[in-house]
């Protein structure tokens, strides 16, 4: 019994430690909100008839949910300063059609129930619409609950199809087969390589997501795949054995639709092993050359489909990174750019489908929907963005390469 | 013997009492509108965290052995009941709801109670450490399978694949149920709140009776000392293995409930990985080993707690979380700490009473 209770207590220990670890830096969004979101507990029948009633001060509530704690919190924390961001700019210039907008953001830890839950507590909070979930999973649970209220929901980064599955969600990313398909399309009319391997994540929605798409678009182009490795969250630390498969088969061109983190380690295990194709990668490659102790020289003439690069020279990006730079004190991720646009095309869409605070959350919900099939957005992550009624976004993809320890267009 | 018949009984009596009376104020607060978005989103989250800490205080509380390995169960009661769901739907579209979800927690129960026995046959074999080493071992097993499980329904029969949704070879893609690492997704949403209510009380009943069975007694004496159990000729393994695999069935009926409330499942290290099984672990010695109402209410304060924190102090949240943790442990667990309760408790009892304390200072 004495060993029983000293397991007990170890298991006990770990998890806290966990649950400790799980706490990241999270910054609060605006004071001025802790005052509205402390009212939620009690006071639930004035905020569902105020919600049900509109909004008479005239402000329009944007919730935002995304992981802002856990291993995922890098995106969710880029897309929370991002809406941020955006909402003070156009704050600070006189609001949509004058009324001003108020932004909430809630962690859900990359958890589809966690999800449900920040969900259930921005409506009590009184949102009008939603901007999320960051990640896949999340956003589909999500996406059927928005739907139930008719809530309009624009998921900056949810790149799996099934995230605007219903007419009220709309995406400011690409969805997975766009970027599968895409990438095969372009490395088969650049003629980049004959024999292809694939390196993906077998356990990550998105990863595998590109894969099969990648997979499917490439029979009709003139490479083939000559190995598809995979591996999971479980074990991402070594990656000789994909790297020596790839190597065998005669691989020129290696596609990494992975996120950089294992990307980085991937670089660094193939230059240790004398192994040096090109490299080909996806959106989920933007960072990489912000990795801690990663040689960048090793990233050089990676190139990757991605809709937007923190060092570019275009105008709009530059004054992004800038205001983004000054307020944070870090570089934007895309996932921060595909945020500070999502406000952005919620204005343009308040702007043209006349909408105002004061209606319920389902009319808004329609005229958004209306709106958002005629809109055009220049933005930071691509120009004269449309969406079909289906959700998906429709802008042209950029093809960067790492050149000199820098993006740069191809 | 008549009292103390009488006090497991009322104590029982209690236990269920206080699930139905939870259960009445709830429907009243929907009624009257008195309720949050957030609350109405979170019940059935915690019936299916109760029914969680509950069969598994019969392995761990009753059965006296750690198994680290609980949401592994969970995880093939909701996949098996998640994907015969959406088959029913597809293939049988007339299908009544009630009936299908009912048939499905059956399902769940069953795959998951007899994966339990399998598990069981080799593991119970095992003591203390080694137990616990080899059931966290299953449950990350049962999860890796299922991220790269792929399988599909159509005209054809059913297809199946570990390696990609292309081996499956299906003209439609859209009939693939589960998808590898992207799960099932439009599992149709059945669970609500007097479901999971039901269920939480056909879990307790099965286990309070249990423990106060023949069956249960002989459980127990296995915690206590296997060696005098055996003496006496109490078969040790039929009756490990008969409450392993309840519990394990029980796990999968919450699993059920699980997937039928989201419409997408996959099976994440955060859902159903070994973070989730110490945190059932986390309700089941809160709450108390062996002490069923006291892991049912741990579960439902440490599910709720999180989500309330975020109105108050959203940025600290989890910090004031893993505190509070500490701090329960130390309260309920410290020597020190449980001596100055019991002298509490007597010193109130003394002033209340004291002709009571009186007599029992005799």
């Amino acid at each position: 019994m004495k060993k029983f209770n000293k397991i007990v207590s170890v298991a006990l220990a770990s998890a806290m430690v966990l649950a400790m670890a799980g706490c990241g830096s999270q910054k609060a969004v605006e004071s001025s909100e802790a005052a509205d979101i402390s009212e939620i507990p009690g006071s639930s029948v004035e905020e569902s008839s105020s919600q049900t009633a509109g909004n008479a001060e005239g402000t329009f509530k944007i919730g935002g949910i995304g992981p802002t704690t856990g291993g995922a919190a890098i995106y969710g924390i880029g897309v929370m300063n991002g809406i941020q961001l955006a909402v003070d700019e156009i704050n600070a210039a006189g609001g949509v059609n004058g009324y001003m907008l108020e932004a909430n953001f809630q962690d859900d830890e990359h958890d589809a129930e966690k999800s449900v839950n920040a969900y259930n507590t921005l409506k009590d909070w009184g949102a009008q619409m939603i901007i999320g979930s960051v990640t896949s999973t999340p956003c589909i649970a999500v996406g059927e609950k928005t739907h139930e209220d008719n809530m309009f929901q624009l998921t900056p980064s949810g790149s799996a199809v099934k995230c605007a599955q219903y007419d009220n969600a709309f995406q400011v990313c690409f969805s997975d087969p766009n970027q599968g398909a895409a990438s095969a399309q372009y490395i088969g009319e650049n003629a980049l390589a004959e024999k292809v391997a694939v390196i993906y994540d077998s356990s990550d929605v998105y990863s595998s997501g590109i894969y099969e798409s990648f997979a499917k678009g490439a029979e009709s182009q003139n490479f083939e795949i000559v190995a598809a490795e995979a591996f999971t969250a479980d074990n991402k630390t070594d990656f000789s054995v994909q790297l020596q498969k790839a190597k065998d088969a005669g691989a020129d061109l290696v596609f990494l639709p992975i996120y950089y983190q294992e990307s980085a380690l991937i670089l660094t295990q193939a230059d240790s092993m004398g192994y040096a194709p090109k490299w080909f990668s996806c959106d989920g490659m933007d960072g990489i050359l912000g990795v801690e102790n990663f040689d960048t020289s090793l990233a050089e003439g990676v190139m990757l489909l991605t809709p937007f690069a923190a060092d570019s020279e275009e105008e709009k990006s530059k004054n992004f990174t800038t205001a983004y730079e000054s307020k944070y004190g870090e570089t934007p991720n895309q996932f921060a750019a595909d945020a500070y646009d999502a406000v952005y095309i919620i204005k343009a869409a308040i702007e043209s489908g006349n909408v105002d605070p004061s209606m319920s959350v389902s009319e808004i919900g329609d005229a958004m929907k209306a709106a958002m099939t005629q809109i055009s957005v220049d933005g930071v992550t691509g120009e004269a963005m449309t969406w079909a009624a289906t959700g998906e976004v429709n802008k042209a993809p950029k093809a960067v390469v790492i050149k000199d320890g820098a993006y740069s267009a191809m | 013997m008549k009292k103390t018949m009488s006090k497991t009984l009322r104590s029982n009596i209690i236990t269920i009492g206080l699930v139905v009376a939870v259960f009445v104020i709830v429907q009243i607060l929907i009624g009257t509108g008195n309720i949050s978005s957030l609350m109405k989103g979170l019940l059935v989250p915690l019936c299916v965290y109760a029914i969680l800490a509950v069969s598994l205080n019969l392995t761990v509380g009753i059965l006296g052995e750690l198994s680290l390995g609980h949401a592994g169960f969970m995880c093939i009661g909701a996949f098996s009941s998640a994907f015969f769901s959406k088959c029913m739907k597809m293939f049988l579209p007339g299908m009544p709801a009630g009936l299908r979800f009912f048939l499905a927690i059956l399902v769940g129960a069953a795959f998951a109670g007899l994966l339990g026995i399998l598990i069981g046959i080799p593991v119970l074999r095992l003591k203390g450490d080694y137990l616990a080493i080899v059931t966290l071992a299953f449950g990350e097993i049962i999860k890796n399978i299922i991220n790269i499980l792929y399988l599909g329904v159509d005209e054809a029969g059913v297809h199946f694949s570990l390696k990609s949704s292309m081996d499956l070879h299906m003209e439609d893609s859209d009939k693939i149920i589960i998808n590898g690492a992207m799960g099932i997704t439009g599992t149709p949403g059945d669970s609500n709140f007097t479901i999971g209510i039901v269920l939480l009380l056909i879990t307790l009943i099965i286990v309070l009776n249990l423990i106060h069975s023949r069956d249960g007694r002989a459980i127990m004496s296995i915690r206590d000392n296997t060696i005098a159990a055996e003496s006496v000729g109490i078969p040790v393994t039929r009756y490990k293995l008969m409450a392993f695999s309840i519990s394990a069935a029980l796990a999968g009926v919450a699993g059920v409930l699980y997937a039928h409330n989201l419409s997408t499942l996959t099976a994440t290290p955060k859902n159903f990985g070994y973070n989730m099984s110490i945190m059932i672990l986390v309700f089941v010695v809160l709450g108390g080993m062996g002490n069923i109402r006291g892991s049912m209410i741990a579960a439902v304060v440490l599910t709720l707690l999180p989500e309330l924190l975020r109105g108050v102090v959203s940025d600290y949240r989890m910090l004031i979380y893993a505190i509070i943790l500490i701090v329960m442990m130390l309260f309920n667990w410290a020597p020190k700490c449980i001596e100055w309760r019991e002298k509490t408790v007597a010193m109130i009892r003394g002033k209340l009473s004291p002709k009571s304390a009186a007599k029992e200072g005799e």
